[in-house]
């Protein structure tokens, strides 16, 4: 017992002497993150929706805006507007710039499968007088809107993965092995639009992208695949309208 | 006349030498007192100290690391970036400054990747 007790100690000893000798300390870190828009002019947000596509099994315009709701709340000292999620598409086409005709209402397809499927819905970003009116109605809030493409996607071709291997004396090795592999998952392109509640102007915009792909014969649902992709860039998105802290550690040298 | 030229080369070098250890010897001293003082969370203080350090020796890359690690800290990106940069190009096998410059950029990347109108 006494000289287990013995052995740890010194052992204990000799590592904080190595760390000490080799002179470097691991310290925690936490880096503040300025918020890229100033929207200290604002006390409201109202995520107003999104024209959303791709998959079928998701909606995109629903989800998204349940999601940044959710988020804002609890990320964000604006108060998050309740509301109903505004029916966008409908609101594209019937405001279409200069009045709009059966032609232009053609070119705008009801379902969106293709990132070219969301140009016909552009202009309704740059629509001040909707805007000014939405803002209006909710007492001048900053209103996030934008498009949302959520669509599953299949690849294949030579992936490196790590594969553990036993020699004739039994010893395990981990070594990389490159195969054929046939994958498949979802693709997530949000483009996030900042619109001032007070004017209808576009304040800023955001497009990301994000990917994930799984084994042909792995089966992931739509719903889990888009909360992971969404996981990844809120931060980014968060850090737009209020500032954020990432923990970390660093080492520092002697 | 040949003889004696080398030998003021050979003495300026051999007092070169301490002046130099000296000057490291003196930063290694605010580096490490920047150390104790950043692990009580006195981050403006250890800045101080390792500006201190990286003025009385340029080519200290731990100056310069441990700098980086401070603007991060505070929140000053641009200048964490050229510290790192700087150490790096001290010491550009130091696994420790890669791993520190790698986790920043990762955070940088993180707030800048997306494209912005």
């Amino acid at each position: 017992m006494t000289a287990r007790l013995v052995k740890t100690l010194s052992s204990a000893v000799l590592a904080a002497l190595a760390v000490g000798c080799s002179g470097y300390y691991e310290i925690p870190i936490e880096t503040p993150i300025r918020p890229k828009l100033d929207v200290s002019a604002f006390q409201r947000v109202l995520v107003a929706g999104f024209i959303s596509g791709g998959s079928e099994d998701v909606d995109g315009n629903l989800e998204t805006t349940r999601l940044l709701r959710s988020q804002l709340r609890t990320k964000s000292d604006m108060r998050v507007i309740d509301s109903d999620v505004l029916p966008l598409m409908e609101v594209a086409n019937t405001n279409r710039p200069g009045g709009g005709t059966a032609a232009d209402e053609s070119k705008a397809p009801s379902v969106i499968k293709e990132d070219e499927d969301l140009e016909p819905y552009e202009h309704l970003f740059a629509d001040t007088e909707y805007w000014k009116r939405i803002g209006e109605e909710y007492q001048q809030p900053l209103i996030v809107t934008g498009t949302v493409m959520f669509a599953p996607q299949a690849r294949s071709g030579i992936v490196q993965r790590d594969q553990e291997v036993y020699d004739s004396f039994g010893r395990r090795r981990v070594v990389p092995v490159r195969t054929y592999m046939e994958r498949k998952g979802f693709v997530l392109k949000p483009r996030f639009v900042f619109i001032d509640g007070r004017t209808g102007a576009v304040l800023h915009s955001e497009n990301f992208r994000e990917e994930v792909l799984y084994n042909a014969n792995q089966t992931s649902p739509a719903l889990s695949s888009y909360f992971e992709l969404m996981d990844r860039l809120l931060p980014s998105f968060l850090s737009t309208l209020s500032s954020q802290t990432i923990k970390g550690s660093r080492v520092l040298l002697q | 006349m040949r003889l004696a030229s080398t030998i003021v080369v050979l003495l300026s070098f051999l007092v070169a030498i301490p002046l130099a250890a000296d000057a490291r010897d003196e930063a290694k001293k605010q580096i490490e007192f920047g150390i104790s003082v950043a692990q009580r969370g006195l981050w403006r203080e250890a800045i101080y100290r390792w500006e201190r350090a990286a003025q009385i020796d340029p080519t200290y890359a731990a100056a310069h690391n441990n700098l980086a690690i401070a603007y991060e800290h505070e929140g000053e990106l641009d200048k964490a970036r050229a510290a790192y940069e700087k150490a790096i190009e001290l010491e550009p096998k130091n696994s420790f400054i890669k791993q520190n410059y790698e986790l920043f950029k990762e955070i940088n990347d993180r707030t800048t990747r997306q494209d912005t109108q």
